[in-house]
């Protein structure tokens, strides 16, 4: 799919600046950049979620994980009734397909029953993209889907997006202001600055050898423990 | 900041105060609402045939032992006429608060699923309903609608429907502006599917609270309109009818207006108690259940006289057998930085508060030893606490007062604390937001916070944690909500000022990428308890416990292959009050034995400078 001359406007502000962006099929795209740069804003654009101006091509369906797992399933329903709310089936084909779909983010078909506050952050965070997956999406956006998780829950959660990239061919838009994360799960990376996508390129050129001033700031910037 | 008095900082050994389950309020409107249905009930068949009863030779008598509250002019029982009203009175109010409810939460509803402006010229209309006098507009509707009961009801009703109509729009507005329903509008979800499957749900309960309040509201308003005269008419009567009737009459036997005065009054109370008891019981959190047992803390030997801070045993505890952290030591030297990591919820920033003696209210503190420059924390002053102990939280807006201006805010600080003239605090606060490389610092110090960025405000809180000469710094994640850029700056200016000043600090959070970034030695929580401790130069590579080195391993960095998949750790941390006896990462641990689930291991020494609480590590 193919994101060309995207703005999206607050008022006067201009928060996502005529953004081109390309997603191929099956691959992922990860989106870098400090707050306020208009990450989000371009994720809920795609997500048909706030106006915009400009073209989106190519995804018809598009569905977004947010970033707090806490707020994003309702807390009256069930984690069955939250993953089935998209399915259009009758209640035994939902309840199959619900089992399938948890299936798919490696959660027990038991937890179908559980509320959301039974459940871990790194739990709920599956859930959600259980029911995104609901959908059939032709394109999943992921916005900072890991950063209100705990390192050691992390992992699992960004093994299951390179897993679903590898097995359903989901094209993804991940976006988290972590370059690590970044650098692990994208095949391509754009780095986002004032609203403005700065450079893009495949994941190890843009990191190996950054060509604009600000990524190699953002690069600069990654705590390491040595 | 920290120079708020510890206020809700239990002191050591004191008893935890158990949580009281039923408050006397509570307790006296459950009574009165339970005694106001058994009336409503019982009333009419017990004292009915008294209360019609025409006695021509006891007309308009005052208290007497056969009527307690006199006659009325047709010489009935005015008491038993009190008793019967009942259930006219209550009906008539339910009537109207549901008549009020209904129509509030479909107006405050219909916002929400319809389209612009339609929706807005509702949203107006029940925002000026809601600003006219609500007596008023009981009136009006009671006239238009004509005399009697059935206008009152409509009355009141209109008057309760506006307040109703605006607290559901503010709800659904809040849960439509949710996560979940942002998700749900993506699936395809209709509007109708997503107000009765999302919206309503989630606004049940609080209208329902409401409505019991409203209910109280409604038999006083009923009441008012009968004795004004626009409610209930002869021959039917109800609390109101009785109140006015005995009015005329007030200056010769006060009595006969007493008893429909208390009964109204009572009803009136008793509805307002519930509601208002069962609004807290819904916003209170699930707590209660039997205290922990605090249990004694071992000898803490001899102090550590070079030591900033010294922690020996430091146990927080909750009603309900919550303990997040559980005999907790630590130390910290003068100029050094110990960074303390773990996962959400390992007791992080209660450790930072039991220090700071700001443990919110249920909580218990205790320890073996708790000394902050050598002196017990209890026995600090708030001021002298808010001199030797500077605090830096996540958010900056925490400390920082949104209407003042920032160098104000610190100067005070100064003049607090230091007893500083007007002047001197000023330059020094200007010097201080200099300090931590603030630009342009004397322009800063005449904004207000929110013209400032994330950063810029954190620096300035790190300023004022600088105004007084601190011999300790907490920070409780400062750089968690910034850019990895900035974050960058506010860590080594945290690095700066401590090898300037000489102070300590104790760097909280759970990114151990970043503690490798700023600290000299690193504990690592889990559970309530440190299991690891060791210098951070020996963190990548020789970290020995497995919470420790599972953590380090499923951190991504710049150098991780992304063809293997990352390790994880299965499972999740065991919550505060479920902590057994053994090692609480057990159930996560792949070298996990019979024996780590039974008997917790010791924080015993290991290599150089480290400590380690694991039975597999030899
Ligand atoms: N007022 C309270 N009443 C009861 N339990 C509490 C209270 N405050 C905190 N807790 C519990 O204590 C535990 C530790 O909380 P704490 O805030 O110290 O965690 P933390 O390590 O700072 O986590 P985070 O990384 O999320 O900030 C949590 O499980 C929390 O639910
Ligand atoms: S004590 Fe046992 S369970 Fe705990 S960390 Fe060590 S090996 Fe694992
Ligand atoms: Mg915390």
């Amino acid at each position: 799919m193919i994101i060309e001359d995207l703005t999206v406007r607050f008022g006067a502000f201009t928060a996502v600046d005529r953004v081109t962006l390309e997603i191929p099929p099956g691959r992922i795209v990860g989106l870098v950049g400090e707050s306020g740069s208009g990450k989000s804003s371009l994720a809920r654009a795609v997500s048909g979620l706030v106006p915009y101006t400009g073209r989106i091509d190519g995804a018809r369906n598009v569905q977004m994980v947010f970033q707090d797992p806490y707020a994003s399933l309702d807390p009256r329903m069930t984690v069955g009734e939250s993953v089935g709310e998209g399915v259009r089936r009758d209640r035994a084909g939902r309840r199959a397909e619900v089992e399938r779909l948890l299936g798919l983010v490696s959660l027990p078909a038991g937890l179908a029953g559980r509320y959301p506050r039974e459940l871990s952050g790194g739990q709920r965070q599956r859930v959600a993209i259980a029911r995104a997956l609901g959908a059939a999406p032709d394109l999943l956006v992921a916005d900072e889907i890991t950063s209100a998780l705990d390192v050691s829950v992390q992992g699992a959660v960004l093994n299951l997006v390179r897993s679903l990239r590898d097995e359903l061919g989901l094209s993804m838009l991940f976006i988290s202001h972590n370059l690590a994360v970044v650098r692990y799960v994208s095949d391509v990376v754009a780095v986002m600055h004032q609203g403005r996508v700065v450079e893009s390129g495949p994941t190890e050129r843009v990191v190996g050898e950054p060509a604009h001033d600000y990524t190699r700031a953002l690069l600069e910037a990654v705590p390491r423990l040595t | 900041m920290s120079d708020t008095p510890p206020a809700a900082h239990t002191r050591r050994g004191f008893p935890m105060k158990p949580r009281l389950p039923r408050t006397p309020a509570a307790v006296a409107g459950a009574v009165l609402v339970a005694a106001m249905i058994m009336l409503a009930v019982a009333g009419p068949p017990i004292w009915g045939a008294s209360a019609e009863r025409i006695d021509a030779a006891a007309i308009l008598q005052g208290a007497s032992a056969a009527h307690p509250l006199g006659t009325d002019s047709l010489g009935r029982d005015l008491l038993a006429r009190v008793l019967v009203a009942g259930r006219f009175s209550l009906a008539l109010a339910l009537a109207a608060t549901l008549i009020g409810g209904l129509a509030g939460i479909v107006l405050g509803a219909l916002p929400s699923v319809l389209p612009g402006r339609p929706a807005r010229l509702i949203t107006g209309t029940v925002n000026a309903l809601v600003a006219f006098p609500g007596l008023l507009l009981a009136m009006f509707t009671a006239v238009v609608s004509g005399l009697g009961a059935r206008g009152a009801v409509l009355g009141i009703g209109v008057a309760i429907a506006p307040g109703f109509a605006r607290l559901t729009q503010t709800l659904a507005a809040t849960v439509a502006g949710s996560d979940y329903v942002s998700a749900a509008r993506m699936l395809g979800v209709s509007r109708r599917r997503i107000l009765t499957g999302h919206v309503l749900p989630n606004i049940a309960e609080p209208l329902i609270l409401q409505l019991t309040q409203a209910l109280g509201g409604a038999l006083l308003g009923l009441a008012g309109m009968s004795f004004l005269g626009l409610g209930v008419q002869p021959p039917s009567f109800d609390w109101g009818r009785l109140l006015y009737d005995g009015f005329a009459r007030i200056y010769v036997t006060p009595e006969v207006a007493l008893g429909p005065a208390a009964a109204i009054a009572l009803a009136g109370i008793g509805f307002n108690l519930l509601g208002d008891a069962m609004a807290k019981a819904a916003a209170r959190t699930a707590a209660g259940g039997k205290a922990s047992d605090t249990a004694v803390p071992p000898d803490p030997g001899e102090p550590n006289p070079g030591a900033v801070l010294e922690v020996r045993d430091l146990t927080v505890a909750f009603p309900g057998g919550v303990t997040p952290v559980r005999g907790l030591s630590l130390t910290i030297a003068p100029g050094e930085i110990v960074g303390l990591v773990g996962e959400s919820g390992s007791g992080k920033s209660l450790t930072a508060a039991a220090i700071g003696g700001l443990v919110p209210y249920p909580g218990t503190v205790a320890y073996g030893r708790l000394l902050l420059g050598g002196r017990d924390v209890a026995t600090l002053s708030g001021k002298a606490l808010g001199t030797t102990l500077a605090m830096v939280f996540q958010d900056p807006m925490a400390s920082l007062n949104p209407a003042l201006r920032v160098g104000g805010q610190l100067a005070e600080v100064a003049r607090v604390h230091q007893g500083a003239g007007r002047a001197e605090a000023n330059r020094r606060a200007v010097d201080r937001l200099g300090h931590v490389h603030l630009p342009d610092p004397a322009a800063r110090a005449r904004q207000h916070p929110h013209e400032l960025s994330g950063g810029m405000r954190q620096r300035a809180v790190i300023a004022m944690g600088l105004m007084a000469t601190p011999r300790l710094i907490i920070a409780d994640e400062p750089t968690t909500a910034l850019d990895v850029t900035v974050q960058r700056q506010i860590l080594r200016l945290l690095r700066e000022v401590t090898e300037e000043s000489g102070a300590a600090a104790l760097f909280i959070t759970h990114d151990i990428a970043v503690v490798g970034e700023l600290c000299d030695r690193v504990m690592v929580m889990y559970a309530g308890r440190v299991v690891e401790e060791l210098p951070v130069s020996r963190l990548a590579a020789e970290a020995a416990h497995p919470y420790t080195r599972a953590l380090i391993a499923s951190l991504p960095d710049m150098a991780t292959d992304r063809d293997k998949p990352l390790a994880s750790i299965p499972g999740r941390q065991p919550a505060p009050s479920e902590v057994g006896p053994g090692c609480a990462f057990a159930d996560r641990c792949a070298l996990a034995t019979a024996r780590c689930s039974a008997e917790r291991p010791p924080l015993i020494p290991y290599g150089e400078a480290g400590r380690v609480a694991c039975w597999e590590v030899k």
